[in-house]
C-alpha cells in the first residue's frame, strides 16, 4: 500500500482520492457521502507530523473507503437506509479507530442495501452501485460501493461487513480480492448489526498483503463486543505444514452454476494439480440446505436487532403521528424499504409461536449438520476451493422485485456465516464479455492468514514449499 | 402453511408496520413464496441434533462490574432526538 513519507505527502494521495470519487461518483453511485473537508484537514495534519518526524502509523495517509454501516463522527451513518438519514454517530466503530490510529484517512462512506439486506445493493435508500466492468450490471451486495471504489482505484482498500457474502461477492463481481473472517476476529462495536450470530468485519483490496495487514492491525478482542475472540491473528499457525490438500465440493458443479464459472474453477483446480497439490473431491449433502436455514435464522435476526428503530430516540422521524403506537408503524413503514420489511416479516414469523418448532429450531438444528460437515471437510482437506455464487454480475432490475430469485445468488456464501468459517474471494479472470469472475477459498477457523498466504502464492502460481510457508506475508508489496 | 392477509396483518402487527393495502398484496406473494422456499428444511432429517445458535467458541465473558468511560454522554444521547422537553425526550401521547 502507498503510503506517506517525505517523498510523496498525504495530501497528494488524498486529493487523488477525492478528486477520482468525484469524478466516477455520478455514473457508478459508490459513495453515500464524499468526506472532503475532514480528509484534507486530516491530510495536512499527518503530513504536519511526518515533516516533525514523528511516527504517523502503518497506514499513514493512506485513503480507504468505509462502508455505510460503520459508526463514526464523520457524515451520516445511514446503513443506506432513510430510517438512520439523519443520524450522525456519536460513537466511532472499533475498526475505525484502529485504522485512523494507524493513519488511514477516510475519504468516504460507501453504498450498500439497506441495513446490508441484499445481495446487488440495489436495495439502497440512495439507488443502485453500478457495477465496475458493466455499468449496467449490478456490483453485488451487500457491500456493493466498497468493492467498486476500490475495483476502479479510487482507494486502496474499503471495509465491509458479510453476514452471507457481502465482502465476498461484490468482491467477486468486481474482479478483486475480499476476505471474511473467522466469527469473532474482528470486534463488531460500532457496526450497524443485522444478523449477530453471522456478522463478520473486512476487507476489500487488489493485493491479498494488503488485507493481511490490516488484519493485523484490526483483528484482536474488545471489550465492546463480548464476542469478540481473544487475539490470534498473526500470533499463531493453523497449519504445521503448507497447504497440500485442496478440496472441491461436488454438489456445487451442476448446471445451476454458469459455465464460465465452472470452467474457471476447473482450470484452477488444474493449475494447482500441476503444481503438486493434491485435489479431493467431498460430498457435503447438507450444504444443500444451507441457503433455507440462513433465511430463516437470518431474518429472525434481524427483525430482533431492526425492532429498536423506533424514532423516537434517534435519526427519522415520521411526522403528525397521533399516538405513540402510530408514530412507531409509521416511522417503521416510511423508513424501511420493502426488503427490510421482508425480512422483519420472515423472522417475525419464523420466531412466533406455532412456528419456532418447524422453522427457527429447525434451522438451528440443520446448522449443527453444516458445521459438522465442514468440520468433517477439513480432516479431509487443508482449504475449500468453491464459486462464490453461481453467476457473475447479473442486470440491474434482472432479480429486484423477485426476492428468492436473488436469495438464490447466495447459494454458495452463506454456510461459511453458519459455520463461522473464513473466506476469501480471489480473482480468477473474466468472462467472454469482460464480467469479473471470482472463486472462494474456505479454511477452518482462524487459518485467515493462511488463507490470504495460499492467494498470494496461487496468483503467482508457484509450487508449495516449506521456504513459501515461513514467509508470513512479510513483504510490503 | 397457507400465508395469506390475515397472516400478514399478524405479522405486520408484530413488526410494527403500518401497511397500506397495495404492500400488504404484494407482501402475500412475496412472504408466500420465501416460506415456501425455506420450507424445503422439512426434508432433512434432524433427529437427535442438537441446534447451534452461535458459533462463538467461548462462553461465560466476565469482566468487572464497574462503570466504564463512555464514549457518549447524556447531552451527545439526547442531541440525536427530534423533540426535547426538560431534559426529556418528547413523544405523541401514549393512550
Amino acid at each position: 500500500m502507498k503510503t506517506a513519507s517525505i517523498e510523496v505527502s498525504a495530501m497528494s494521495l488524498v486529493k487523488e482520492a477525492l478528486a477520482k470519487a468525484h469524478q466516477y461518483q455520478d455514473e457508478y453511485s459508490i459513495f453515500t457521502f464524499i468526506n472532503d473537508t475532514a480528509a484534507i484537514e486530516k491530510a495536512a495534519k499527518i503530513d504536519e507530523r511526518i515533516k516533525n518526524g514523528e511516527d504517523v502509523g502503518r497506514l499513514a495517509g493512506v485513503p480507504y473507503a468505509l462502508k455505510d454501516n460503520f459508526l463514526s463522527p464523520e457524515g451520516g451513518s445511514t446503513a443506506s437506509a432513510h430510517i438512520l438519514e439523519e443520524f450522525t454517530s456519536p460513537i466511532t466503530a472499533t475498526t475505525v479507530k484502529k485504522l485512523e490510529d494507524e493513519g488511514a484517512i477516510m475519504i468516504g462512506r460507501t453504498n450498500l442495501d439497506a441495513f446490508a439486506h441484499g445481495s446487488s445493493t440495489e436495495n439502497s435508500y440512495y439507488g443502485a452501485t453500478k457495477n465496475s466492468k458493466d455499468t449496467t450490471r449490478v456490483a453485488g451486495g451487500s457491500s456493493g460501493g466498497s468493492a467498486v471504489a476500490v475495483a476502479l482505484g479510487i482507494v486502496e482498500f474499503a471495509t465491509g461487513t458479510d453476514t452471507g457474502g457481502s465482502i465476498r461477492q461484490p468482491a467477486s463481481f468486481n474482479g478483486i480480492y475480499g476476505l471474511k473472517p473467522t466469527y469473532g476476529t474482528i470486534s463488531r462495536y460500532g457496526v450497524v448489526a443485522m444478523a449477530s450470530s453471522l456478522d463478520c468485519i473486512g476487507f476489500f483490496a487488489q493485493d491479498p498483503a494488503d488485507i493481511d495487514l490490516l488484519m493485523q492491525i484490526t483483528a484482536g478482542q474488545d471489550v465492546k463486543d463480548m464476542t469478540s475472540l481473544p487475539d490470534y491473528y498473526g500470533k499463531e499457525e493453523k497449519f504445521d505444514d503448507p497447504i497440500k490438500r485442496i478440496g472441491i465440493i461436488k454438489d456445487f458443479d451442476n448446471e445451476a452454476v454458469h459455465p464460465e464459472i465452472r470452467a474457471a474453477l476447473a482450470r484452477e483446480v488444474e493449475k494447482l494439480r500441476a503444481s503438486g497439490h493434491e485435489i479431493i473431491e467431498l460430498d457435503m449433502p447438507a450444504l444443500k440446505y444451507a441457503l433455507a436455514a440462513y433465511y430463516i435464522i437470518q431474518p429472525a435476526e434481524v427483525a430482533s436487532n431492526l425492532a429498536r428503530h423506533d424514532g423516537v430516540r434517534y435519526a427519522f422521524r415520521s411526522q403528525d403521528s397521533q399516538t405513540l403506537d402510530a408514530l412507531y408503524q409509521n416511522t417503521r413503514n416510511e423508513g424501511f424499504m420493502p426488503e427490510n420489511k421482508r425480512r422483519i416479516m420472515i423472522g417475525n414469523f419464523v420466531l412466533s409461536s406455532g412456528f419456532y418448532d418447524a422453522y427457527y429450531l429447525k434451522a438451528a438444528k440443520a446448522r449443527t449438520l453444516i458445521i459438522q460437515e465442514y468440520e468433517k471437510a477439513f480432516e479431509k482437506c487443508d482449504v475449500i476451493l468453491t464459486p462464490v455464487s453461481p453467476n457473475p454480475a447479473f442486470k440491474l432490475g434482472e432479480k429486484v422485485d423477485d426476492p428468492v430469485a436473488m436469495y438464490l445468488e447466495d447459494l454458495m456464501s452463506v454456510s461459511l456465516n453458519l459455520a463461522g468459517v473464513p473466506g476469501l474471494t480471489i480473482p480468477v479472470g473474466e468472462t467472454a464479455n469482460g464480467l469479473s469472475l471470482g472463486l472462494q477459498l474456505v479454511g477452518p477457523r482462524r487459518s485467515d492468514q493462511e488463507l490470504l498466504q495460499f492467494a498470494k502464492q496461487m496468483r503467482s502460481n508457484t509450487k508449495p514449499s516449506e521456504d513459501e510457508h515461513a514467509d508470513v506475508m512479510g513483504g510490503n508489496d | 402453511m397457507e400465508v395469506n392477509q390475515e397472516t400478514i396483518a399478524h405479522l405486520a402487527e408484530l413488526s410494527n408496520f403500518a401497511l397500506d393495502e397495495d404492500q400488504s398484496t404484494r407482501l402475500v406473494s412475496n412472504i408466500k413464496e420465501i416460506v415456501n422456499y425455506i420450507s424445503q428444511l422439512d426434508e432433512l432429517d434432524t433427529s437427535n441434533v442438537e441446534p447451534t445458535y452461535q458459533v462463538f467458541e467461548m462462553e461465560n465473558v466476565w469482566r468487572e462490574d464497574e462503570i466504564l468511560p463512555q464514549e457518549a454522554n447524556r447531552e451527545a444521547l439526547l442531541g440525536l432526538t427530534k423533540e426535547i422537553k426538560d431534559n426529556q425526550i418528547k413523544v405523541p401521547k401514549v393512550l
